[in-house]
Parts: C-alpha cells; structure tokens; sequence
C-alpha cells in the first residue's frame, strides 16, 4: 500500500527502520532479558533527531506533529515493544507542555526533549485512580509563590529514566475531576523520589516506577495552562499520543508478521514447508489484513489531527482501539504459526506477544476508549434529533 | 581545522563481474555503498570537526553516479562535498587516481588534514591515500587506530602495526589512513539526511583540476590488468582418526606424498 508519504516522511520511516534493524533487532532478547533500560539506543535515536520530530522548529525540533511521531513508533515497535514505548513516552511528556505551555515554559523545556538530550514522562495514573481519574490523591497545595505536591503517582513510564516530568495533581478536591491541575516537575527536585521498578509481563525494557512526592516545591510558574485544567490537559494529550499506540501496535504486529511469513518458508512438515498448507496461508492471509487495516486508521487519524482538527477524541479512541485489539490477536496468531518454537524465548514471537497485551491496557484501556466512542457517538446522534 | 576525507564507491556485493576487454570490474547495475573503511574515515573527520570546530569535505572521483557515495557522506556529517568525474579519468590505476585527487585536493586548497580509509575492499591495494600524499609532498601516517591530540598544526597518533602499536608526532598538513577500531561510525541523522538530499555537489572535470591529459585514465596507468581470474576453490579437506601416533603418521605420509614436505 502506498501511504503517498512525502519525501522527508519517508526519510523519517527509512531512518527508523534502519534504527531499528541495525541497532534494536540485534539487542531486545537481551535488554527483555535483563529488563534494562535502552540508553545506548535512545543516544541513537537522540543522535538520528527523532526525539524532535513533532516539535516546532523554534523550539529546536523537526516541526513535523503526530504523523511523523506515529511513523517512527512503528518501525522502532517492529523490533521492539519496549524501546518504542521508551521512546514516544517522552512525546507524552512533552505533549502537555506543547499543547499549554506558555512560550517560556516552552523555551526551557522543549529544546531539551526535541534533540533527545532529556527524555520526558507524564504522570497521571495512581493506585486508586487508573481509569477513573477523577479518584486522584496526589494534591498541590499553592504556598506563596510555590505549589506543595504530596502523594504517589504509579506505573508511570520513563519513571526514573527521564528529566522532566508533566504531573497531575489536585489543587481542589471538592471540585472533582475540575479540581485537578498540570505541573512540570525536575527530576532531582527536593521531595521528589522514585519508588520501585515495576517487574513487568512485556515491555520489559522499558522503565516503570512510581514517582513519590513528599513536600516537593514546585514553583509557581511551572504550572501547566490555568489551575483546575489537570484533566482537561491530559485528555487533549491522550487525544493527541493515542494514535503513537496504534503505530506501536501495527508496528508490533508487522514486526510479527515478518517473522512468522519468514518461519513459515522455512518450517517443512510432512514433506513441505508450512507456508505451502492452507491453514498457515489463511492465518498470514488475515494477519496481513488486519495489519492494513489498522495501518490505514493509524495514518489516516493522525493525518487528521495534524490537520488541525478539534473533535479528535472519538476518532483517536477508535485507532488506539482497533490497533492494539489487532496486535494481540495477530501476535497470538504468530506465536500459533511457530507453534513449539513460537512459545520458546529462542524466536522472538512470544516477546512479540507479551508486548502487545499493554497496547489494549495504557493510555486508557481499549474499555474506555468504547466509552468514549460509544458516548460520542450517542451525542452525536442526539444533536441530529434536535 | 579544514579536513577533506577521500572517499570510494565500492560494489556492495562480492558477486562483481569483470569485464574480459578491459578486465576492469563492470559497475552498472550492481549496488554500490561507501567503502567500509572509507566510512571510518568520515567518522573520524566528523568527531574531529566536533571537537575543535572546522568543516570536513568528502571527496571522490568516480562517475556521475559516485554522488550518491557523496551525499551519504553528508547525511553522515560531512558539510560539502565535490565530485571529479570525466570520461578521461576511466580506467585509472592507483597512480593516476592519487594523481587526479591530489590535483583535486590542490585545487580545494588550504586544507589542514586529508584522511582516507586504509584501503578500498574492491582493489585492496592501499595505494591511494598514500599517493595522494606523495602528489601533494605532504606527510602521512597510514593504519592509524587512535588520534592522541590535534591542533591546529600538530598531530600526535597511534598506528596499528603487526608488531604492535607505535605513537607517531606530525605538522599538518597531514594525510592519514584509518583502520576500523578507530570508531564506530553513526548512523545519518534526519537533517543530515535532508541536508544531503538538497546539497549541491560541484563535479570537477579534467580541464577544471588542469589535469596534465598524460596522467589521467587508463592510459597513463602504469599498471596494466594482464587477466583477472576467479582461483579454483579448495578441495574438501580430510579428518583423520585413530590415535594420536596413527594420525601423526599418517599426515607425515600424506604430506610427503603430496610433496609438501
């Protein structure tokens, strides 16, 4: 399929894909292994100007936006899972800062993230508070010129890893969900601390820990858009990175489907090499498909995004959805293709497909994404009654 | 620091065909990629342009197609890049090649530091870079592994000799080949990679390097290819057994047999 990339799209694509076989392929069994993070390879991919693609040239990136984010995810999640995550989780980091930030917040963050230099986290998830947001306990009490941050942030991604952090955190309580507000927060800040690693079923390269703020004085100025927007920042962030987990997910599962094609040409059996046997074509056949399928959704959501487009919420829910559902079932569907070997750590299909359960699970599970779907779709329709 | 790095395209696969006229490797239609050591060439050049500041320009001569060479060269860091490409230079040996980059490199000018690869892998003669420097009566330093210290008129270096290593002082200009443990080279960044895609490479041609026409091409060569042949390939060896008396007489039989001993 010709996606009608342009020229420096495609360079974008080439580069990663280069990225990704030269330097991941040959070191994700053991970075999985050893559940230890890619610093080696995010040096690369600083070095390569990936970590920029979608910041503004004024503020030191490629000034490209969510596509060309989307495009480098892919091809980086055909090796592996957890680099890419490592990777686009500081593009969420930095999406609130990109979206509310004033121009200085901007100007002293930014740079810094777009060449790779520091990566960055968001921080939103907490023990009681995962898809239900509004249960956040992290609060910010404003002190003079600083805000006080107290409480717990949980799995968070590049926890540890990562310079600069985007925090929610309740400045109200008693207004809910509008009670919340964004900081951007240092590592290294007095009172700020991270807890333990997460020891993880996929994605084991990637860091996960949590963040632990204990009096930590965050000034003023560090504040994100106005106070009582927290969720109003990180909703129009998630609306924005979503469509960087469906290119995670069809990455993934191309990556997947490389192999199994590849095992299949191979593998004989009763006199012939598998591929030759329907069972196996119709499986590839399928994988291949839905692969597509989901391909088409990813790139034609994040095109429209970058379009400038404003009621985007439904649409990136559906591309996260959609992709990371695929991506489990066609990495399931390798793993069946490879048979014994699939399920060994020898091949690399059972990472693949360890990899793939967290697509349907972060940046809201796939269940909230039909929330959001179904409710817009039911406000939609009721506003044609009218 | 103005550094020029010399740079070859080489067929990126061992399956070349030789043409039995001219025995000179037939070049159209096969894939071509910078030369392996050349790339540590550039490398280099480039950690020496970010350390002490300067520019590094990637040279070669080839025909029009050798540009990709050179833009792959600049999608890698080198700032400029400059083609010599005339019919009158095919068919050069090592001695009109240095000569040609030699006249290429005067005309540049001002130049601090050339470095080349040690060799190319398609001739294997490391004759170039080497010749260069004699065409232009600068010093070289070939094989070298690491740069101690460089200023802006001095070179200090290590070079890698069968015999171990030995740490060589030198002005500048300089010309020096590189081996690989020198570095391990990046791979090209997306503004080097859009950089090379819009830069305009100069191609100089023989009248442009006032090229004397008696010491271009295949007719000023003073090597002549007689013929170029692929060698047998090695027989199927054989395992003995038995026990470690039996085998050393065997193989002394075997050997005398075969009139090795």
């Amino acid at each position: 399929m010709n996606y009608f990339l342009t020229e420096e799209q495609q360079m974008i694509q080439d580069l990663a894909r280069q990225i990704a076989t030269e330097k991941i392929i040959p070191a994700r069994a053991e970075l999985d292994e050893k559940e230890e993070f890619p610093s080696e390879i995010m040096n690369i991919l600083a070095q390569s100007d990936l970590f920029g693609l979608y910041i503004p040239e004024e503020y030191g990136g490629m000034g490209g936006g969510c596509f060309e984010l989307c495009l480098a995810t892919e091809q980086i999640s055909r090796a592996c899972g957890g680099v890419a995550v490592s990777y686009a989780a500081s593009g969420l980091g930095a999406y609130p800062i990109l979206l509310f930030g004033t121009h200085e917040q901007k100007q002293k963050y930014l740079p810094d993230i777009a060449t790779g230099k520091k990566l960055a986290a968001f921080a939103l998830t907490e023990a009681n508070a995962g898809s239900d947001a509004g249960g956040t306990q992290t609060t910010a009490v404003l002190d003079g010129d600083h805000y006080i941050l107290n409480g717990t942030k949980q799995w968070i991604t590049n926890g540890g890893e990562a310079e600069t952090y985007t925090v929610i955190a309740m400045t109200n309580k008693a207004k809910g969900s509008r009670g919340a507000s964004a900081f951007i927060v240092e590592k290294g800040w007095e009172g700020f601390e991270f807890g333990k690693k997460e020891k993880k079923m996929g994605i084991r390269c990637s860091s996960t820990r949590e963040l632990v703020f204990k009096n930590c004085r965050v000034p003023k100025e560090n504040l994100l858009g106005k106070q009582g927007m927290g969720f109003i920042v990180a909703m129009k962030t998630l609306d924005r990175t979503r469509p960087g987990i469906g290119g995670q997910a069809v990455g993934i599962a191309q990556g997947a489907l490389d192999e199994a094609l590849s095992y299949s040409r191979q593998r004989v059996q009763f006199g012939k090499p598998i591929s030759s046997f329907q069972a196996i074509q119709h499986m590839l056949a399928d994988m291949a498909i839905q692969i597509e399928a989901a391909r088409s959704l990813v790139y034609c959501t994040a095109r429209y995004i970058d379009s400038g487009a404003k009621k985007i919420s439904k649409d990136s829910a559906m591309c996260k959805t959609f992709a990371a559902d695929m991506c489990m079932k066609v990495t399931t569907d390798a793993v069946q293709i490879l048979g014994g070997y699939g399920y060994m750590r020898e091949y690399p299909v059972e990472k693949m497909m360890r990899d793939a359960k967290i697509t349907q699970i972060y940046e809201g599970t796939n269940q909230i994404q039909r929330n959001v779907i179904a409710l817009q779709l039911i406000k939609e329709s009721a506003s044609k009654v009218k | 620091m103005k550094i020029i790095v010399c740079i070859k395209q080489v067929p990126a696969t061992t399956k070349v065909k030789i043409n039995p006229e001219t025995n000179t490797l037939i070049r159209q239609g096969v894939e071509s990629m910078i030369n392996p050591y050349d790339a540590y060439a550039i490398e280099e050049g480039v950690r020496i342009r970010e350390r002490i500041g300067g520019s590094v320009t990637a040279l070669t001569m080839g025909p029009p197609q050798a540009q990709d060479a050179l833009r792959e060269a600049v999608s890698l860091g080198a700032d400029d890049a400059l083609l010599l490409s005339d019919r009158a230079f095919a068919g050069s040996d090592t001695w009109a090649t240095s000569y040609t980059l030699a006249q290429g490199i005067k005309k540049i000018g001002d130049y601090d530091l050339i470095i080349c690869g040690k060799q190319a892998i398609d001739g294997d003669t490391a004759q170039v870079g080497p010749g260069i420097a004699e065409f232009l009566d600068i010093p070289f330093v070939a094989y070298i592994r690491k740069i101690e210290d460089i200023k802006s008129d001095y070179l200090r270096v290590e070079r890698l000799m069968d015999y171990g290593y030995e740490v060589i002082e030198t002005g500048l200009p300089t010309l020096i080949t590189v081996v690989k443990e020198i570095n391990e080279p990046r791979l090209p960044s997306l503004r080097g990679k859009m950089k090379a895609k819009k830069v305009n490479i100069p191609a100089w041609d023989a009248a442009a390097l006032d090229a004397a026409e008696d010491k271009v091409g295949l007719n000023a060569s003073p090597t002549k290819v007689v013929k170029i042949f692929t060698p047998p390939p090695r027989g199927d060896g054989r395992m003995l057994s038995g026990s470690v008396d039996a085998i050393a007489d065997e193989l002394v039989q075997c050997l005398r047999s075969d009139r090795v001993v």
